[in-house]
Order: C-alpha cells, then structure tokens, then sequence
C-alpha cells in the first residue's frame, strides 16, 4: 500500500476541507460592524408628526436607535418590547428613535398605531441614514452614549431586557466588544 | 395527497440506490444476466420514482397546492403557471430535486446505452451513480424535504424570488445542472476503471462524448447565467464574480482541460494520472458548488437560504475527494508507464500548456472565491476580493489560451519540424500582426485589448488558413468546390471541425468580453420630461412615466427615445418593479444590441412628487452581441462534434 502517496493526498484535502469546516463556525451574515466604539454618523429625519430632529440634538443622552420597517416579522415581535422598554426610560435621560426604511407612510403609521408606540420616529428617506449605518436587513438596533458614540449594535429583534441594560451601558460610556443578533430579516 | 405520493416515491427510490451500490457485489454473486436485470431495476426503480416525485412536485406548484410547504414559499395564486412550474427549481428543496431528476436520467440512460458492453466495469459504475443518487435522496428524503406540509394551510402562498420571474428561469438552471450532472458519466467511469485497475484508454473513449456534452451544457449555463444577469439584474454586467457564479464556471475549467488533455492519451497514452485527477477535481467541483449555494458559509447572491444541508454536502465532499483520490494514489503503480514528451514544440506540449493554464486559472479563482473564509480564519475578519483581482489575474492566463487555440489546433504531434511551423503559422502570423498594427493606428492604444484582439485574429486566421489548405487539397485530389469539400472534410474529421467551430465561438465571446470591459462608457442623469442626455454616438430622451398593475407586481416604466447618430431608434422602457411582498424594487433594465455596441437603459429612480421626472442611467457597452453569439456559434460547433453523420474514413493529408 502506497502510504506516502495516501498522506501527501491528505496532506491536501484535509486543510481544505477544515477551512470549509471551519465555515459552518461562521455566519457570513454576521459582519462585525467596524462602527462599535466610533462616533455615530449625524444624520438628520423628518418625524411622522412632521418635526424635524437630527442627531446632534441627542448629544448628552444616551440614545436607542432602531432601524425597522411594517413588513418585517423580527420588527413586528421586538415592537412591544421596545415600547414597554421605552415606557421605563422616558422619565430618565435616555431618549427612543425608530427609523423606518423602504417604507410606505400609510403602512408605517398603521403600524406604530397597532403598536401604540410613543416614542419618536420618522422615515429615512433617501435610505441613506441606513446606508450610513451599514444596515444589512432589519431590525438593526444602535446605542449611542451622550458623547455621540455608538457603544452596541443589535442585530435583528431585541428584547426589552437587552434594551435596558445596553442604555444603561451607553449612559455610563461602555461600549461593548461584540455585536448582539436576534431574529432577523434580510433586505435582498 | 400530492405531499404523501411525492415523499414516499423519495423513499423508494432512496431503496432503489441502496440497491445500486449493492450492485458489484450482486454482479459477483449472479451470472452476467440477471445481474444486469437487478441493477436495470435498481436504477430503473430510481427514474420512475423520483420521476413521479417531480411531477407531484410540479403538480402541485401548478394546482397551488398550500398544504405543501415548498409550494406555499414559492407560488402565489397570481403567479403564472409558467413561472409556477420553474418553481421547482426556486428554492433549495426543489432544486436538489431537480438535480438528482437529472441524474438518474443520466444514470438510466448510460446503464441502457452500454448495457452489452463493458462487462467489469458497468457494476461500478452503476455503484457509483447510486451513491451520488442516494446521496441526493437522502438530503431530499429526510433533511430538506421539498414535501413538507404546513398546517394551518395557507390562504395564498409567498411567491416566487421576484429575480427569478424571467424567461430564463426555463433555461439557466437545467441547463447548469444538466452540465454538473453530466460531469458524473465521465467520473463514474473513471472510478470504475481505477476499481477494477482497467487503465488503459476504455474509459476515456466511452465517455468523449458525454464529456463533451456536460461541457456544452456547462458553457450553455454559464453563458444565460451572463445573458440572464445582463438584461435582468440591471447594472449593465453580465459577470460579478460572485462565489457562486464562480462555483458555476469553476467545473468548467478542468472539464476543458480533460477535453483536450483526453486527446493525448488517446493518442500518445500519455497523462493517465493527470486525466483521472482532473475528472475527479472536475466532478468534486460541482459538489463544491452546490455545497456553496446551499451551506450559506459565503454571503452571495444566489445563496439559498441556508438550512442543516450544508454539513452533509461537506461531507459528501470529503468522501469524494478522499475516496477518489485515496483510489488514484492506491492504482498509482499501475498508471505509472508512460512515455515522455518528444519535444516541447509540438501538440502534445501545446494541450499541456492549455491544461496548466486553465488549471491555474482553477486555482486563483478558486482562492478567490474561499479567500473570505481563509482570511477570517487566519486574520479573523472576512475581506473578500472583487473583481479586480479575479480580472488580473485571469485574463494574462485567458490570452495565453487564445494563443494556444491558434496553435494547438495545427501544430504537429511528436515534434514540430521548422518546416511544418513556417507551413503552419507564417500567414496567419503575418495577417493578425498586420490587423492588430491596423487596429493601433486606428484607435485601439492600450496593451492588453490590443494584444486580445491581435491574438483573437491569429486564432481566426491560422483556422482560415488550414481550413483553405485542406480545401486546396481537396480540390485537387477530387475536383471539389468549397462547399462541397468543407461537408467531405467535416464527415471525415467531425471532432476536429467541430472543435475548430468550437473555438471560433470561444474567441467570439472572448471578443465580446474584452471589448466590453476595455471600452464601455455610462452616464446618469436626472430628467424631466424632453430632456435628453448625451452619451457617445447616441443621445436619449426622456418621453414620460406611465404605471401599471401587473398580476404580482406594480411596474414603473419609462419612456426613452434613442438616437443614433441623429436617426431616431424608437422608444425604450426601462422599468422599476415593486412587489408587494420585497422591500425594495426590482429593476427592468432594456437594452438595443447592434453587432457593434449595445446601449443599456437602467431607470434607476423617478420622483414620487413630480410625474415628470426621472433618474436615468445609461451604458454603452461595445461587442456585448458577439459573447451571445459566440455562444450560437458553440452549440453548431458541438452538434458538429456530436451528430453521426455518416463517418468516412478520415485520411491524413
């Protein structure tokens, strides 16, 4: 039996076939975002009220950034949560922001309706804001602390829990090493 | 109903292949006849039943039967039925369906077609179409099954991926598939041949033609792959190098390098080892590519979504691979007599050349496409390579093939005298130096394109040049005209003139490609109606926007008029169209071809506000028509290889 012959094959194959291994490891949707710990993007949104905020006027809270759409399912279950998240917060110096993308108004309003959302939110309209975030699909979720860093991305739905204790972080300053997923829904 | 018919024929025909492995040992144990009863039914068993399979899966994507899991993902009562029957290659259930329906045609057809012949080495080879079917069957059966039922049934279903609601969705994946899967025929032999240690030339004569056809249909699917993403995706690019365009054509490489490399142990009984290794890389390639669409390890747009298939592909693959190759290194000792190259200038060392080239080109594609994988697992961070990389570094490595098409073709086997090269090679050398000095003088300036087209000239002009000396020949040995003596020399050598014929479709999609990447130009521009925008010989002008209902979409389309060179080309629509269950709109972009340049219309926004106005992007992209046509040209080419024609005795001149 040609041994030598057997091993040096191995020797090929096998490396090959641990790298494509080593892929199941991975989910090549999972991107570390390069943004954690960088000073978040300024953007401005017109609100579904008709105001006009931009990021700038949230410097020195600590803000929840939430990126979703009425026809996504992940945003669908997360919406209570973050309104009940946001029920908790509002008294403290902590403030929402939900924006919508490759939305219709009407379905857009229907939903924060059938939500009872309080909190604040708008439409990206250009689809730049999400550009600007790296938004893959939605639910994407950015905290950014008072000094306009964004300290924790969340992909995808985010529970009430989660939601707390990542503003509290982002209150404090600390920003976290990894990004966090939930249910999630990809926009190709 | 449908669902319990459709999964138990899986079933069965799972059976079935468990059967057709067992087939060299039941060959050992019956006498020649009722062996070769057992294994007809064994893979007659599988036809049938993963035949009724597909079609319970077809019936009820038409009948829009919701209780079935698959049909409710994939069809919509809106749908037509003409994209409800593609539907069965929508999505990854359906498509491995598909794949093995392919496969045990192929096997059935084989197991008919040699049912006389080849005695020791048919079992195995039924045995190796069983493991690859049973494989197939089993992911179908029992991991991703394309029968599940869902309960509460749904009251209409999701719908088709918007991007595959084209006429292609008829073409493009068959015909891809029916390339892979006719990989398994000359594969299949070859592990047969290295079992029972049958080494000569057998199994590479069976199988010329059945190579040849799986690489006719591989070059048939990538190319309405290109033609696909050119007219549907919209960005004007027929080719991304995406991972999974990439797995599409990696197969084709080393199925082109066994092609030729097969001719010269035909002839000489040389490269036994090389051939068994590139058939069975060849065939592992297609695994791999399936593998990739469907274990979603890189993100990419034909990615199917990802589910728990992905391990069991891996270790397909890794069966394959070892167990293949782990055989070739076992038989190495029998391979091992062979004579040597004569000489380094003749048609051996010409395939040789090819074969290194386009195994090269296999390589840096390949660590192209897994290049993310190998920088996360080293670096830690996925960086992926585009298409600059796979650019440079692939077309020096093309132009050395066209080159060699030019001479390979001509050059004599053993060792070429001076004699023969200057016979050969000096007009054809001197015409395409003169065309690519014309072509400089002209307008062509820079390295690469100018060295293209002079190479693509020579390849068409050495062909020309042999083709009038052989024609000459014949004139004077039987008094024949031109038409007369093409139809003698084609029926005397079919593979060479079809192979030629072949080539020449290879050069014209070359053709197409370099001119389209060296000289295309695109403007965009924001317009209100009668405005127009100005781009090379053409200028277009903006008519208006106008939307409809479409029985799965709303359409946003359009009006242009185009004119060249001051005469008026008629209106062009370009479209946007929004589905109601995708978030963003799927382009329609529309394109006027001439043998020259195409011009390409992609709408790429219109204001919601103001009616009159819209974002247009416009791209003129020269010599696009020729890489179609390249393609027409191949089909003949193959046909001519393929088609009995009544052979006569082929005679050296």
């Amino acid at each position: 039996m040609p041994v030598r012959r057997l091993i040096i094959t191995l020797a090929i194959i096998a490396p090959i076939l641990a790298l494509l291994a080593f892929g199941f490891t991975r989910d090549a949707k999972y991107i570390k975002s390069p943004l954690l710990a960088k000073p978040a993007t300024p953007f401005s949104v017109t609100l579904y009220d008709g105001r006009k905020v931009a990021l700038e006027d949230y410097r020195g809270k600590a803000l929840f950034l939430n990126f979703w759409a009425s026809w996504c399912a992940p945003c669908r279950a997360e919406a209570r949560d973050l309104e009940a998240a946001w029920q908790k917060v509002k008294d403290k110096n902590m403030v929402f922001l939900g924006v919508a993308l490759q939305d219709l108004d009407d379905n857009a309003k229907a939903f924060l309706q059938e939500f009872n959302v309080t909190y604040a939110n708008g439409r990206d309209e250009s689809g730049k804001i999400a550009v600007d975030y790296g938004t893959w699909g939605i639910p994407e979720s950015f905290f950014i602390d008072p000094q306009g860093r964004i300290t924790y991305k969340h992909v995808g739905a985010i529970r009430a829990a989660l939601v707390l204790t990542k503003l509290d972080e982002a209150a404090k300053g600390i920003a976290s090493a990894q990004e966090g997923h939930g249910d999630y829904q990809g926009v190709r | 109903m449908t669902a319990t018919i459709g999964h138990s024929s899986i079933v069965i025909a799972f059976i079935a292949a468990l059967i057709g492995i067992m087939s060299p040992i039941v060959a050992a144990r019956l006498a020649g006849d009722r062996f070769r009863m057992v294994a007809g039914y064994a893979i007659l068993g599988q036809f049938v039943f993963v035949t009724v399979a597909a079609v319970a899966l077809i019936y009820g994507l038409v009948a829009t039967d919701f209780s079935i899991k698959y049909v409710a993902s994939n069809t919509t009562r809106a749908t037509p039925v003409y994209y409800r029957v593609t539907g069965l290659w929508g999505a990854l259930e359906g498509s491995l369906l598909l794949w093995e329906w392919i496969l045990i045609i192929f096997a059935g057809i084989v197991a008919w077609v040699y049912r006389n012949r080849h005695h020791e080495m048919m079992p195995w080879v039924i045995m190796i179409f069983s493991i690859v079917s049973a494989f197939f069957l089993g992911v179908i059966g029992f991991l991703s099954n394309p029968f599940e039922t869902v309960f509460p049934i749904p009251l209409d279903g999701r719908g088709l991926n918007p991007l595959l609601e084209d006429a292609n969705m008829m073409t493009h994946p068959p015909l891809l598939y029916t390339g892979f899967v006719g990989l398994t025929v000359p594969f299949a032999f070859a592990m047969a041949a290295l079992i029972v240690g049958k080494l000569d030339e057998a199994w590479v004569v069976s199988t010329r033609r059945w190579t040849i056809t799986a690489w006719f249909f591989l070059t048939a699917g990538n190319l309405v792959g290109a033609w696909w993403s050119y007219h549907v995706l919209g960005w004007g690019g027929y080719w991304a190098w995406d991972p999974v365009e990439n797995a599409a054509f990696m197969p084709w490489l080393p199925a082109t390098a066994f092609l030729h490399s097969i001719q010269v142990q035909e002839r000489r009984h040389m490269l036994k080892v090389w051939n068994l290794a590139l058939i069975i890389v060849a065939f592992s390639l297609t695994i791999f590519g399936t593998f990739l669409t469907r274990s979603g390890i890189i993100s990419s747009i034909h990615a199917f979504s990802s589910g728990p298939v992905g391990g069991f592909f891996l270790g397909f693959l890794a069966f394959i691979l070892l167990g293949s190759f782990g055989l070739l290194a076992y038989r190495a000792d029998l391979l091992k007599e062979q004579p040597e190259l004569d000489s380094m200038v003749s048609r051996e060392s010409a395939f040789l050349l090819n074969n290194i080239v386009l195994v090269s080109a296999l390589f840096t594609i390949f660590l192209g496409t897994i290049f993310p994988l190998i920088s996360e697992a080293v670096a830690g961070t996925q960086v992926s390579v585009g298409a600059p990389y796979f650019n440079s570094v692939t077309v020096p490595l093309f132009l050395v093939l066209v080159f060699l098409m030019g001479v390979g073709p001509m050059i004599a086997w053993r060792r070429a005298s001076w004699d023969n090269l200057r016979r050969n090679f000096l007009w054809p050398a001197a015409t395409s130096l003169t065309f690519g000095l014309l072509l400089f003088v002209w307008k062509v300036k820079d390295f690469l394109p100018l060295l293209g087209f002079t190479l693509f000239a020579f390849v068409v002009s050495s062909m020309l040049y042999d083709t009038a000396l052989a024609l000459r020949a014949r004139k004077r040995i039987a008094g024949e005209g031109i038409l007369r003596g093409l139809i003698t020399l084609t029926r005397r050598n079919q593979r060479r003139y079809g192979g030629l014929v072949v080539h020449l479709g290879v050069v014209l999609i070359m053709m197409g490609i370099a001119g389209s990447m060296t000289y295309s130009s695109e403007k965009d521009a924001t317009m209100a109606v009668g405005q127009s925008l100005d781009i090379g010989n053409y200028k277009v002008q903006f008519e208006g926007l106008k939307g409809s209902q479409q029985p799965t979409h709303f359409r946003v389309e359009g009006a242009f008029r185009v004119f060249h060179n001051g005469s008026d080309e008629g209106i062009v629509t370009p479209a946007l169209k929004f589905f109601p269950t995708q978030q963003s709109p799927i382009g329609r972009a529309v394109h006027q071809s001439s043998l020259s340049e195409d011009i390409y219309l992609i709408l790429s926004g219109f204001s919601e506000v103001n009616r009159n106005q819209a974002t247009l992007k416009v791209l003129v992209r020269p010599l696009v028509i020729w890489m179609w046509i390249g393609g027409f040209v191949i089909a003949f080419g193959t046909i001519i290889c393929l088609v009995p024609m009544g052979k006569l005795k082929p005679q050296e001149v």
